[in-house]
């Protein structure tokens, strides 16, 4: 569904001098809101500066954020993935049988592991094996994979894991360190570096800016599309191993409504919901403004459906404030 | 290509046949006519809201946001009948279908005017509506007792036989297939999805035109939110959650693309007939309801498969990769 831009895109004679455009960017802005923020809630709460609670804001959005690394690629590559969030319920519940079953630790983290791989695998293939829509394809299995966490939970919940398994969720590595912390930095370099510094990550944008010119380019669009659900898939797989161990619970309406959050982390990012530009560092921004704001209301008891308004009000505004920006200044130009 | 639109129907009738000849193997009580006319009954609000979807997707858009709509619409119907019981109903219908209307104008507006993706401004106003109730009610619920008789006995009143609930499903399809049809905003619909390009050149303007849909679904979530509301006895904020999956797979069963331009007013109907047997079949044929959702999705991404299909053996839209530039 991705709609044909009608203005043409303008591409300047001569690009500005680096140290300019890194000022004038969408990420340099996002610094800029981000230790607003933080000095904004370090003075609203006394409790804010602890880094005992700082460590727990990190919890806000670690899980979304290393979800939200692959949906940028796949935002980018001009698709999109909505069935996230079904993912993390459907690994959950396989975690949760194999439990039922006696598994251990290891074998939880490869069953989450592999439900995740599976889920992309299935997406994947619906995608670009059959050439279907991305949209209607994972809003389909978006349903279907919460509804197979239906039939097979039910009412009922899962509990029970064993004590080895809190550590995805609820250890540290140092000090206020948690696993969770230490995950999403690794998992940003290394989509940082898989997006900016390889010709696979050349290959997403290119599909994002014309599908066409990069298949007759001799780029493989097919496979890397593939391999990009395949990557959100397991994303979300890694992201429901920590969730479930840090819950130590599965239901199947776990992390109901996350993959608009995620979407939305990814678009307030500066990534192009349309495809073809954004970045990491963006993304990483992003996630770290989501979680303190987020923070910030519950510090001052704000309820979660009413958190959920800001974030509705946050998506549709980051897209639109950059259009009505460039149009004010079209109009000023002329 | 009519005969082919025209097979798709009649296949989408022999399968709902078949189906509920299936069910009647075992549970010969399915079949009986007053059995029929329920299941119909109860698939009413879905046939409504299927129809505003159409609008909208024929548009090359999608309306995530109907179901939130409809909780908000219905939420404010029950508010306003607990507030002030004396309020005729057809008041409090006209108030929930222009606040339904309005609720939709805000995607159509944001579509229309800043050009953002509908599926962005739809995710963002469906979470927003549903918050919005929320804020409304404080959380709390509108029980029966809240609510007056009138309020509750319209969708449950007869009238000729059946329920008004059924024939207002009734006028509506009416309404819309004579929209469809017989007028030029309806052409509009289908030659805006068709072809934006073409319909510019044509003296259509595809962002009003996209404006007007999202109206369109937006004031039928409404009407089906104080229906939904008044045939349940309940309002609170999760009602209809989840429900915009339904509506969606409704269309996509009917036949009705997502790249726009292609579908009909019966597709859109079987589509969601089909949906209505199945999930009035699963509690007969003992399936616990928690399969629903299951095959929903499944019945979602086989529908787009086959759809995908035979829109490529018409090739009918030639202008579309020049476009998808």
């Amino acid at each position: 569904m991705a709609e044909a831009h009608l203005s043409p895109r303008i591409i300047p004679d001569r690009l500005r001098s680096r140290s300019s455009r890194a000022l004038k960017s969408w990420e340099s802005l996002l610094l800029v809101v981000a230790l607003l923020i933080f000095a904004f809630n370090s003075f609203a709460s006394p409790y804010f500066l602890d880094p005992w609670n700082l460590s727990d804001a990190t919890f806000n959005f670690t899980e979304k954020a290393l979800i939200a690394f692959a949906m940028a690629l796949v935002i980018i590559s001009g698709e999109i993935d909505l069935s996230v969030a079904s993912i993390i319920a459907l690994t959950s519940t396989a975690m949760g049988l194999a439990v039922t079953m006696g598994a251990d630790t290891p074998v939880l983290v490869l069953v989450g592991l592999g439900t995740g791989l599976l889920c992309g695998m299935v997406n994947g293939l619906l995608i670009t094996g059959l050439g279907l829509p991305s949209i209607v394809v994972t809003i389909g299995t978006m349903s279907l994979f919460r509804g197979l966490s239906f039939i097979i939970l039910g009412d009922k919940a899962y509990t029970g894991y064993p004590e080895s398994f809190a550590f995805f969720g609820q250890g540290y590595v140092w000090w206020v360190f948690s696993f969770e912390l230490a995950l999403f930095v690794v998992t940003a370099i290394v989509f940082g570096v898989l997006l900016h510094k390889t010709n696979f990550g050349r290959s997403v944008y290119a599909i994002g800016n014309n599908q066409t010119a990069a298949l007759f380019s001799g780029v493989r669009v097919g496979r890397v599309k593939f391999i990009l659900f395949l990557l959100t898939g397991l994303m979300a797989g890694i992201a429901s191993i920590c969730l479930t161990s840090r819950l130590g619970s599965t239901r199947p309406s776990i992390a109901l409504g996350v993959e608009l959050e995620v979407v939305t982390m990814v678009v307030l990012g500066g990534v192009s919901i349309l495809g073809g530009s954004g970045t990491i560092p963006g993304v990483v921004l992003a996630a770290f403004i989501m979680g303190m704001v987020t923070f910030g209301f519950g510090l001052l008891n704000v309820p979660g459906i009413v958190m959920s308004i800001f974030i509705g009000v946050l998506l549709i505004s980051v897209i639109a404030l950059p259009i009505l920006w460039s149009r004010a200044r079209r109009r000023m130009a002329h | 290509m009519a005969k082919l639109l025209k097979n798709r129907e009649i296949l989408l009738v022999l399968a709902i046949i078949v189906l509920v000849f299936a069910i009647a193997l075992r549970f010969p009580g399915f079949i009986e006519p007053a059995n029929l006319a329920r299941v119909y009954n109860d698939t009413s609000i879905l046939i409504i809201l299927a129809l505003g979807q159409m609008a909208v997707i024929l548009t090359r858009c999608i309306d995530l946001s109907m179901a939130a709509n409809l909780a908000l619409s219905g939420m404010v119907a029950a508010m306003i009948n607990a507030a002030f019981p004396g309020v005729p109903i057809p008041m409090v219908i006209l108030t929930v279908v222009a606040l339904g209307a309005a609720l939709g104008s805000i995607n159509g507006l944001l579509v229309w005017k800043l050009d953002i993706p509908p599926i962005v401004v739809t995710l963002g106003t469906l979470t927003i509506f549903r918050g919005t109730i929320f804020l409304l009610s404080n959380g709390a619920w509108i029980n029966a007792h809240q609510m007056s008789d009138a309020f509750k006995a319209l969708p449950r009143a007869s009238f000729a036989g059946f329920p008004i609930l059924s024939w207002l499903s009734v006028a509506a399809i009416a309404a819309i297939y004579v929209l469809m049809t017989r007028t030029p905003i309806g052409r509009a619909f289908f030659a805006v999805g068709g072809n934006p390009h073409a319909a510019v050149y044509t003296g259509i303007d595809v962002g009003r035109t996209r404006f007007l849909a999202y109206c369109l679904s937006g004031a039928l979530a409404g009407l089906a939110g104080y229906l939904w509301v008044s045939r349940y006895a309940v309002a609170y904020v999760d009602i209809a959650a989840g429900f915009e999956l339904d509506i969606i797979a409704a269309c996509v069963i009917g036949g009705i693309s997502i790249a726009g331009g292609i579908g009909s007013v019966a597709g859109a109907v079987l589509g969601s007939l089909f949906l209505g047997v199945i999930k009035n079949a699963l509690p007969v044929i003992n399936i616990s309801p928690f399969a629903q959702l299951a095959i929903s999705g499944t019945v979602i991404i086989i529908a787009v498969a086959v759809n995908a299909r035979t829109e490529k053996r018409k090739g009918r839209v030639i202008l579309k990769k020049a476009e998808a530039v």
